[in-house]
């Protein structure tokens, strides 16, 4: 029933997305004055019918509908309510109609927010929204339809991999969708501003919001991916460069430089080209990574489970937009005017420029790390694996000098700012960083020359950006987001350097003595659970004079046959313990790994901060002052 | 004339990407193929779907010639799909030995009372553990395994196309 339901709702939005661009290209030619009311309904009814769609396979999995084929192959009867409806998106064809049902959802509302823009403009925006929205549908109805039906219905499902039954990554996917998705309406609407020529001041205001919404959503999704991986993975790091983590990261690059770009369009009114090219390069990104994720291009032990197809339609997909966005571009350029104005070297347009510099390099070093060995091993058949190495000597010693325009970028005056006299405060906060990395460099062994600058200069910023919430007149959402930044680089080099760990097998009742802790394994207990076999360890970790408990967990689930490690951690303020095992062959040894992470939580802190920035600007009015 | 220029550039870049990529997907494709073990374990005891009697696999195989294993379930809608491949091959009088992958033994028994049986023999694998040791990871899965030697000689992964058809044929024709 449900699986009907939901297929047909498909068709009907399909042929209203055929309809709609029809409809919109015809009345973008025509010089209506006024947006025809049935664009509105024919939104409304086909969001709607998205709606119904998604809403009938989450059914379909609440009620372990096995005649479904999505559900058999994602879905278990004894699995928790909770992620049974989060094991909608946790599969290839749900995700996708998640996708598809965000890019509706945000046409609808952009439809009800941009009622005082040109007509013109709002039906070129429908018009490529439409073709994204189509594209989609057209490659979920032919190559992963997410209800096909089974015959003879099973009787139980495989199961979803244990590894995905988590609260972090239960929302991690959709909460990333929403960033990914709103860059479809930057590409869309930015396009669109492109052929009917009105970009400009009041356009930036109007697209600003969208490209706040989607970066605040982008932080906060890679937040939660990054969450999850440190809790759930059990490997005690927060990134590791996996390209399927890179490609959420590329689009965020863009993104931030989008955003601030948008600010210079906004006050200056210039860098209009360069702010399209951001705008379609981010979807482009966006785009990609769907591709690269879905395709099993970059994860080949996953390809089986994937179509072919799949993977050759998204890519030309990809391709038939990126082409068709580099003809408006070049054809329409010539409407942009723009009034030569003269740049000074100390302005905020400049440092925001430098900014843009920065993120573009950030973002080829990812790209190329990403993307490198797949060409590689097309055009000469080598398979090289580009690991964390690479990324941090590439990305590292470019934080120096970013950090340092980070510094006082933010301060400069529009149009030309002068050099002032030697600042004292500056000077003392300068100081005071030098001092407070003295005293922490002193406490580590493993210096080396780089980390001397890093730690100073990320200390200094973070000193500047706390300053700055007392003196300077910026707006206070962008205090936030940049105190939030400058707090995450520090963390993460004070991390980085005082980070260390043990590995080693033990059984019940042994001890390992580590930098004056003691880590002692105290006793294993079996049990079952719902729908799986839990090993808990019990350990104590003494400390001179202080001590506590650590419970960390192996979980064997049986459908489909997987073993989990769920590391237990204590957190406090100042450091994570960690604190992981796994079984070994059964003569009653575990191999333990503990590590010791300083100010780990100041990472995922940190990181709301910057995103509370964002959201911020997006809900404060008066923020349009700055 | 630069605008052309630029223009020009940035579609044969674009155009040069979109060929690697395409040749990537096809080469990341290849790789599942990489077989994960080399040779069975034939001293492996399973039972008989139709007659629940318990045998040593060796049994199955034929010593001169290669058999063909193919991994299936009633609900597997891709087996559906290639069981009509299987038949042909049946007809070429090419062994074919079934493993019926966490199914039901009534609804197995009636895809193949209703589609044809091309199966020799089929053995039953209910909690998927016979699969693992032939290194499968999904099914349909099909594997051409010497007789003689018991190393898996080839793997197809996912439902079997026409082309797989003629080159599993072409290859026990020559190795018997």
């Amino acid at each position: 029933m449900s699986n009907y339901l939901g297929n047909y709702s498909l068709y009907i939005a399909l042929i209203a997305s055929v309809y709609l661009i029809f409809k919109s290209y015809l009345d973008a030619n025509s010089e209506n004055k006024y947006l025809d009311k049935n664009f509105i309904l024919i939104t409304s009814i086909q969001t709607v019918m998205i709606t119904v769609s998604f809403f009938s396979l989450v059914a379909a999995f609440v009620i372990s509908d096995f005649s479904n084929e999505t559900v058999f192959n994602n879905s278990h009867t004894l699995k928790p309510l909770f992620y049974k409806v989060s094991g909608t998106w946790g599969n290839h064809e749900g995700s996708l109609l998640l996708w598809l049902l965000v890019l509706s959802i945000f046409l609808f509302i952009f439809l009800l927010n941009s009622r005082s823009q040109d007509t013109k403009y709002k039906l070129l925006t429908i018009l490529f929204q439409q073709i994204i929205i189509s594209g989609f549908l057209v490659f979920i109805l032919l190559t992963s339809n997410p209800f096909k039906m089974l015959y003879p219905i099973p009787s139980e499902g495989l199961g979803l991999n244990p590894i995905l039954q988590d609260p972090a990554l239960a929302i991690h996917p959709p909460i990333l969708y929403l960033g990914y998705v709103g860059t479809s309406i930057i590409f869309s609407a930015s396009l669109a501003s492109m052929i009917s020529g009105n970009i400009g001041d009041k356009w930036a205001r109007h697209i600003k919001k969208w490209v706040l919404v989607s970066w605040v959503f982008l932080t906060i999704g890679i937040l939660l991916g990054s969450i999850w991986a440190y809790y759930e993975l059990g490997w005690g790091g927060f990134w590791f460069w996996d390209p399927v983590e890179n490609v959420s990261l590329m689009p965020w690059f863009c993104l931030t430089a989008l955003l601030h770009t948008v600010i210079v369009l906004q006050k200056r009114n210039s860098f209009k080209e360069w702010t399209i090219i951001l705008s379609i390069t981010t979807f482009s990104l966006s785009m990609s990574g769907t591709f690269l994720v879905r395709s099993g291009i970059l994860n080949s032990i996953h390809t089986f489970a994937n179509d072919p197809s799949r993977g050759l339609y998204i890519l030309s997909f990809l391709f038939i937009l990126i082409l068709m966005s580099i003809l408006i571009f070049f054809f329409n350029q010539n409407k942009i005017s723009n009034i030569a104005k003269e740049n000074f070297i100390l302005s905020k347009e400049t440092a925001i420029l430098v900014n843009n510099w920065f993120m573009m390099f950030f973002l080829s070093v990812v790209l190329v790390g990403t993307i490198y060995p797949i060409f590689l091993e097309v055009l000469n058949g080598s398979k090289i694996s580009v690991g964390p190495p690479f990324y941090n000597n590439l990305l590292i010693p470019f934080l120096i000098p970013f950090l340092i325009f980070m510094s006082f970028g933010p301060s400069l005056k529009w149009i030309k700012d002068k050099l002032k006299k030697l600042n004292y405060n500056i000077l003392i906060i300068f100081l005071v960083s030098l001092l407070i990395s003295y005293v922490i460099l002193t406490k580590t062994e493993n210096s080396f020359l780089l980390s001397i600058p890093l730690i100073v200069l990320s200390i200094y910023l973070l000193l500047v950006t706390i300053k700055d919430f007392f003196v300077s007149k910026s707006s206070i959402s962008q205090k936030i987001s940049h105190f939030g930044f400058s707090l995450l680089i520090t963390s993460i080099l004070l991390n980085g350097l005082f980070s260390n760990e043990f590995n080693s097998n033990m059984k019940v009742g042994d001890e390992r003595i580590f930098n004056e802790k003691v880590v002692k394994l105290k006793e294993v207990n079996v049990t079952d659970v719902d729908n799986y076999k839990s090993l808990k360890a019990s350990f104590e970790v003494t400390n001179k004079n202080s001590s506590f408990a650590l419970y960390p967990e192996v979980r064997i689930y049986q459908q489909p046959l997987t073993i989990t490690s769920e590391a237990d951690i204590k957190t406090t303020l100042f450091s994570d313990n960690f604190l992981v095992f796994n079984i070994l062959k059964d003569d009653g040894y575990y191999n333990v790994r503990y590590q010791y992470k300083p100010l780990m939580i100041w990472i995922w802190i940190s990181t709301i901060f910057i995103g509370f920035g964002g959201l911020l600007s997006i809900i404060r009015k008066n923020e349009q002052k700055y | 004339m630069s605008k052309n220029i630029k223009f020009l550039g940035l579609l044969l870049t674009l155009i040069i990407i979109f060929i690697i990529l395409l040749k990537g997907l096809n080469v990341s494709k290849d790789y599942s193929n990489e077989k994960l073990k080399n040779k069975i374990d034939f001293s492996l005891n399973a039972k008989k779907l139709f007659s629940d009697e318990i045998i040593n696999i060796s049994d199955l195989f034929d010593k001169n010639s290669p058999s063909v294993v193919n991994i299936w379930a009633s609900w597997c809608a891709p087996c559906r799909e290639e069981h009509q491949f299987l038949m042909k091959l049946k007809d070429m009088n090419i062994n074919i030995i079934g493993i019926n992958y966490k199914d039901s033994q009534k609804n197995a028994k009636n895809f193949l009372s209703s589609l044809g049986n091309p199966y020799s023999e089929v053995i039953t694998d209910n909690d998927g553990t016979k699969s693992i040791e032939f290194g499968a990871i999904g099914v349909p899965e099909t594997f051409i395994i010497s007789g003689k030697t018991n190393e898996i000689i080839k793997k197809y992964i996912g439902p079997l196309t026409n082309e797989n058809l003629l080159e599993i044929k072409k290859f026990i024709k020559e190795n018997v």
